[in-house]
């Protein structure tokens, strides 16, 4: 862990939807991080006036760059920011990547239920990430059960698509993608919201005792678990991190 | 669900973990604390964070009451942790 | 202090006489959020002012609607940086609360529900500065801007504006509010910046 706030560079873009960036970062003498965690980015005007916020870490890599994802809200102070303006060569300060709570342990081998809400996704695709880089070891949780379930708005809200259908064929990821306002081309499924039933559906069940992630606004975040808790889920094995925003439902 | 939405505006314990890694050598999120007030022994990043405050607040997800705040005043860095009894870390 | 983002300017911020230093705009009227609201049945409110003896000055709901009302306009200044200007507020004057109140303290701890504490010297509250507010633009005080009724003393960052008012403390000597006693001004006059100690 790097203590403090410490200046990264801006060394890649790459535009993930239409509203949404990834940004990847080089910050210099980072050794690793673990997947699930978090960077406080600050931006200061000339003025001295600063803001800081918060962004999961959506990669796995060993050595020192990260990469975030960050989405654009409209009438947000940082995120048009980070979305729109910031380029190749540019300097954020960051501070971690930090948080050990919300991670995922390779040498866990409890089997592992993702559960996303929109840009929460990006933590949950670390662990992905990482769940596909200790398949290739010897660490237990790389031979655990992965899956991920992932509401969006509609196809073109999706991050990481290709790589998501690429990692949905390893014998070990499901992949659920419930589409709740525009459902893809030459589906026969409406688009809906996510609701309990849905949920218990496809994910894995109560008696696995798997350890749950669930990630995005905080009303998402808050509905989810007390599904999973209903549903027979102990308390105890849900993990969740709240975006903020109250006003999104699933 | 109880309670209106703006009583949902809070994140978890983890979000206060850059805050945090300023005073603390070891992630403290992931240690448990005791509440001074009511008792509940738990993981901090269990704990509530409201972040939009005028500092960062941590409360107790049992009674509510608060655990710690932190005061970020530009040149330093404020932590009041009257809230919490007890602290257990875990050496990995 | 850190490298300047290129191109990062945050809220716009502009130059309008109305606006104390460092601070902007704004339209809305954002809540601060530090915990769950607190959520008070007029039927147990009450407001009370607390002297150096020990005397308990106490009005209820209905005696309190039933004091002098005033109408007030007015700019409001939250030290997270945002103004709003000329905010319209209805409530009971201080003055008149201290009308009948003999102390001879120059100094006060305001209690909420909920257990929030700010403190504001007397003559900041006297005068024609300071209200107990419990109207918002025509409407009744939403709970999560502090109704039934807060503290309303403008001419400070609107910290000192209690929401979720129930009393006053007579003190002797100034003493740190919660804000206060963890990195906050024990003033907070707004023109001259005085956001932390
Ligand atoms: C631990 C953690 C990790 C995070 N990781 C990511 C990430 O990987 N990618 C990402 O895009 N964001 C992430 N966020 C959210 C991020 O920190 C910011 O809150 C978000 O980018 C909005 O900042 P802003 O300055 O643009 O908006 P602000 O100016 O802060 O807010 C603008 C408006 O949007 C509302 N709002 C704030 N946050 C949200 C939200 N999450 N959803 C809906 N409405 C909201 C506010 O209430 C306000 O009305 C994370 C948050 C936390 C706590
Ligand atoms: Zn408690």
């Amino acid at each position: 862990m790097k203590t403090g706030w410490n200046v990264a560079e801006v060394i890649e873009v790459t535009q993930e939807t239409r509203t949404a960036r990834t940004l990847r970062l080089r910050l210099p003498g980072l050794a690793g991080h673990r997947a699930g965690q978090h960077v406080d980015v600050r931006l200061s005007a000339p003025d001295g006036y600063t803001a800081v916020r918060s962004y999961s870490v959506a990669s796995a890599s060993p050595g020192d760059e990260l990469d975030l994802t960050v989405e654009e809200l409209a009438d947000g102070e940082v995120s048009p920011y980070l979305v729109r303006q910031v380029a190749v060569g540019d300097q954020l300060e960051v501070r971690g990547p930090v948080g050990g709570w919300f991670v995922w342990d390779p040498a866990d081998p409890s089997p592992v239920q993702l559960i996303a809400g929109g840009s929460g996704v990006v933590p949950l695709m670390a662990m992905l990430r990482a769940h596909t880089a200790a398949a290739g070891s010897a660490s237990p949780g790389g031979a655990a059960p992965f899956r991920l379930l992932y509401s969006v708005r509609g196809p073109d809200a999706v991050y990481y698509g290709a790589e998501l259908d690429d990692l949905a064929r390893l014998p070990l990821v499901d992949v659920t993608v419930v589409y709740t306002r525009e459902a893809p081309a030459g589906s026969n499924e409406p688009p809906r919201r996510l609701d309990a039933a849905t949920l218990v559906r496809s994910t894995l069940p109560a008696a696995d005792n798997p350890a749950v992630f669930v990630c995005g606004a905080t009303a998402f975040v808050e509905t989810v678990a007390d599904w999973l808790v209903q549903a027979g889920h102990s308390p105890a094995r849900i993990k969740t991190e709240r975006y903020g925003g109250t006003g999104t439902r699933p | 669900m109880t309670g209106d939405l703006d009583d949902l505006d809070y994140l978890d314990g983890n979000a206060a973990a850059g805050p945090l890694s300023e005073f603390f050598a070891i992630d403290v999120v992931s240690a448990r604390g005791r509440c001074a007030h009511c008792g509940r022994t738990d993981a901090l990043a269990t704990a509530r964070v409201y972040p939009n405050s005028h500092g960062l607040l941590l409360r107790c997800p049992g009674c509510t009451e608060i655990l710690l705040r932190l005061v970020d005043a530009g040149d330093r860095v404020c932590l009041d942790l009257q809230g919490l009894s007890f602290v257990e870390l875990r050496r990995h | 202090m850190g490298i300047v983002s290129p191109g990062f300017f945050g809220r716009p911020r502009r130059d309008d006489p109305g606006l104390p230093p460092g601070q902007y705009l704004t339209e809305g009227f954002p809540v601060l959020s530090a915990g769950p609201t607190p959520r008070i049945d007029p039927d147990e409110w009450e407001f009370t002012i607390t002297t150096e003896t020990g005397q308990v000055h106490r009005w209820s709901w209905t005696e309190f609607l039933a004091l002098k009302q005033d109408d007030v306009s007015t700019d409001i200044h939250c030290v997270t940086s945002w103004s709003k200007l000329g905010t319209s507020w209805r409530g009971v004057s201080l003055d008149t609360l201290f009308e009948s109140v003999e102390s001879d303290c120059e100094f006060t701890m305001a209690h909420s529900y909920g257990g929030y504490t700010t403190n504001v010297p007397l003559d900041d509250l006297l005068g024609g500065k300071a209200w107990i507010a419990h109207e918002f633009d025509g409407e009744a005080l939403e709970p999560a801007h502090g109704g039934p009724a807060r503290l309303l003393v403008p001419h400070l960052y609107f910290w000192k504006s209690a929401k979720w008012v129930r009393g006053l403390e007579m003190l002797r000597q100034d003493e740190p509010g919660f804000w206060e006693s963890n990195g906050y001004h024990m003033y907070g006059d707004p023109w001259r910046e005085e956001r932390y100690w």
